[in-house]
């Protein structure tokens, strides 16, 4: 209970500082920066802020998903 | 086939597929009217909060407001999908283990006290309420400009739709509909927006389209820039709010929608707490596939908005600008007597004002798109209002049935009474949207954003906090929520209302304006919550130990009646 949680804790902290880097990071505190560069005719930062963060926030909670089924079956939470 | 026509013909099958899908899947126990029995798949389920989530709002009004406030809209778009993220993480999955039926007997019953619940049942109905009046709004609308009837018969009309199925169909009837209401408005966003980045880009998909190049050779972002500067208006891809208040927005709305009790409820259908996550992930996906097209119709549609009528004279305007006329949403006043539209930014000069909210639906005749596909937007419209409709009116109803009378006036109720009493309250609270739909009352928009700023400031941090500190109390708590609400209340009456002396955008506090003042309340609801649990008692010792067993994801199943 204590190394699952503890675990479980460790997961969100990292998710989590992802997606506060791809949203408020790339898109707003260092939009202006990252404007910049260019991938074909989206500015980078602007880029972030409309589409990146969205699709990263998608696989956040997909790899999530992977890594808490795969802590549920190690400590024998899974059901079925 | 003209578009009247058409539109008639789409509506009307989509109206009956949900009244086919309602009366398959009646509820029959509170248990299926509250949580559809609990059995829902995560795929499912995901459609349906993906149906539940994106309101009139996200589909008519969001990428008009995009298109208007260019990387201001941002706030919009990483706002309400980042708290995604935050639902899956931090609350899904442990108020799916918690097994309840409503977001007040959480609240409830992890802080062991009807205060707390009381304190959560008024934000309940505060929030649902202010969100479904501009839901009925969006219906009529829709049905106005394309059905060409008065706005009140087009609400009246979706009021007897939504009628249908919540009452009789509980979260269960929800749930389908919401399943095939999903589908029909990702069809009806995705078609004209494909349609239109071919024309102008020659990419078949939006997301990639607005990054491209026009038949010329510039890119599309490029040229938007440069009319928005030759016009005076401020560059489209660097927007005009402060960065601090961008910020806040977004910190706000993500926080929002994470305590948007319509969406939580949607987590406790699912038969174990892996789905509740799965169907977060799900939910989100199908959520992005619209909002990651949104900035992409706000280009395409901005740039041929400019391009159709700027510097054009006013006989030679195209069909549709007439027709959005006739509704006053399109307004023309030639100041210069010179016969030709100026569309600028100084307000003294500029002659066109256009509502944001008719960018999407006026998108695909302002690309000349064939009529079908036109009135494929107005059935996507209504599909859209009328799902989070019916998911809020739910929230309302259970409140009222579950959290009031069951758990607070009269625990003795039996099950049958209480499912007619969840079935009555569904049927006033349709009244009442409806009235609020007729005769919207000029603080609808501003409540909205309220509706947000409310959720953040009241039971985010209650809910965050009783799942991760077991030493937080009812004291700190119900401390919390209270200070968070009447803060976010009073800003936002002093700013939008102007109760408290009232106060201009050089008044706000370090520079925030309402829509981002939620953070700062849920922030101040978080020290308030943490300081007043420390002078007081730790709660219960089987409070804690609820708290312990809701973080373990196995042994669900019994949770369900009491």
């Amino acid at each position: 209970m204590k190394s699952y949680w503890k675990t479980n804790l460790r997961y969100l902290l990292i998710l989590l500082s992802i997606w506060f880097l791809v949203s408020f990071g790339a898109g707003i505190l260092f939009r202006e920066e990252l404007d910049t560069i260019r991938i074909g005719g989206f500015k980078l930062g602007f880029w972030f802020a409309q589409q990146g963060s969205i699709y990263v926030f998608v696989i956040l909670i997909f790899v999530y998903i992977r890594l808490m089924n795969k802590l549920d079956k190690k400590h024998g939470y899974d059901e079925e | 086939m003209s578009i009247q026509t058409w539109t008639w013909i789409l509506v009307g099958i989509t109206f009956t597929l949900y009244i086919v899908i309602a009366i398959w899947s009646r509820a029959s126990s509170t248990k299926e009217f509250y949580v559809a029995g609990g059995g829902v798949s995560p795929l499912a389920n995901g459609l349906a909060t993906a149906a539940d989530w994106m309101s009139a709002a996200s589909f008519i009004s969001m990428a008009g407001i995009i298109s208007f406030g260019g990387y201001d809209g941002s706030v919009y778009l990483m706002g309400w999908t980042g708290g995604y993220v935050l639902l899956a993480l931090l609350l899904a999955p442990y108020l799916r283990k918690f097994g309840k039926f409503t977001v007040p007997d959480f609240i409830g019953d992890r802080y062991y006290s009807n205060t707390a619940r009381s304190v959560a049942i008024f934000c309940a109905l505060l929030v649902s309420f202010t969100y479904v009046a501009g839901q009925m709004r969006g219906v009529g609308l829709v049905f106005s400009r394309f059905l060409e009837v008065d706005i009140t018969t087009g609400v009246i009309i979706g009021m007897i739709i939504v009628l249908f199925y919540a009452v009789l169909g509980g979260m269960k009837g929800i749930t389908y509909t919401q399943v095939a209401q999903y589908c029909v408005l990702i069809f009806a966003f995705m078609v004209p927006a494909i349609f239109i980045s071919i024309q102008m880009t020659n990419n078949v998909i939006p997301q990639l389209g607005f990054g491209g190049v026009d038949e010329s050779g510039v890119y599309l972002l490029d040229k938007l820039d440069g009319l928005h500067r030759e016009l005076g208006f401020a560059e489209y891809t660097s927007g005009s709010k402060s960065m601090l208040d961008v910020f806040m927005i977004t910190a706000a709305l993500m926080v929002g929608t994470a305590g948007l009790p319509h969406v939580i409820v949607r987590f406790f259908t699912v038969k174990k707490v892996a789905d509740a996550r799965k169907s977060a992930g799900w939910a989100l996906l199908f959520i992005a596939i619209l909002y990651t097209t949104a900035p992409a119709v706000a280009v395409f549609s901005r740039t041929n908005l400019i391009e159709t009528v700027s510097n054009v004279k006013y006989e030679n305007v195209p069909e549709w600008f007439k027709n959005w006329e006739e509704t006053g949403l399109i307004k023309f006043e030639d100041k210069n007597g010179d016969g030709k539209i100026q569309y600028v930014a100084d307000i003294a000069k500029n002659e066109l004002t256009v509502d944001r909210d008719i960018m999407v639906l006026a998108n695909p005749e302002i690309a000349n798109l064939p009529n079908w596909v036109i009135a494929l937007v107005a059935a996507g419209g209504l599909a859209a209002a009328l799902s989070t409709a019916a998911g809020l009116l739910l929230v309302i109803s259970s409140s009222v049935s579950h959290d009031l009378i069951k758990k607070m006036i009269k625990p003795e109720i039996s099950e049958k009474g209480e499912l007619i009493a969840a079935r009555t309250s569904a049927v006033v609270a349709v009244g009442v949207a409806g009235y609020f739909g007729i005769h919207p009352p000029d603080f609808v928009a501003a409540t909205v954003a309220l509706a947000f700023g409310l959720a953040a400031a009241s039971f985010f941090p209650a809910i965050i906090l009783g799942i991760f500190s077991k030493r937080m109390n009812k004291e700190g708590a119900v401390a919390g929520m209270v200070v968070g609400i009447l803060l976010m209340l009073f800003y936002m009456t002093k700013f939008k209302f102007n109760w408290f002396g009232g106060g201009t955008k050089e008044d706000w506090w370090f520079g925030i304006s309402p829509e981002g003042f939620g953070t700062i309340a849920m922030i101040v609801n978080f020290i308030v919550s943490i300081i007043v649990s420390k002078f007081t008692a730790s709660p219960p010792k089987e409070v804690q130990e609820i708290v312990e067993n809701i973080r373990i994801p196995s042994g669900v199943g019994k949770a369900q009646n009491h």
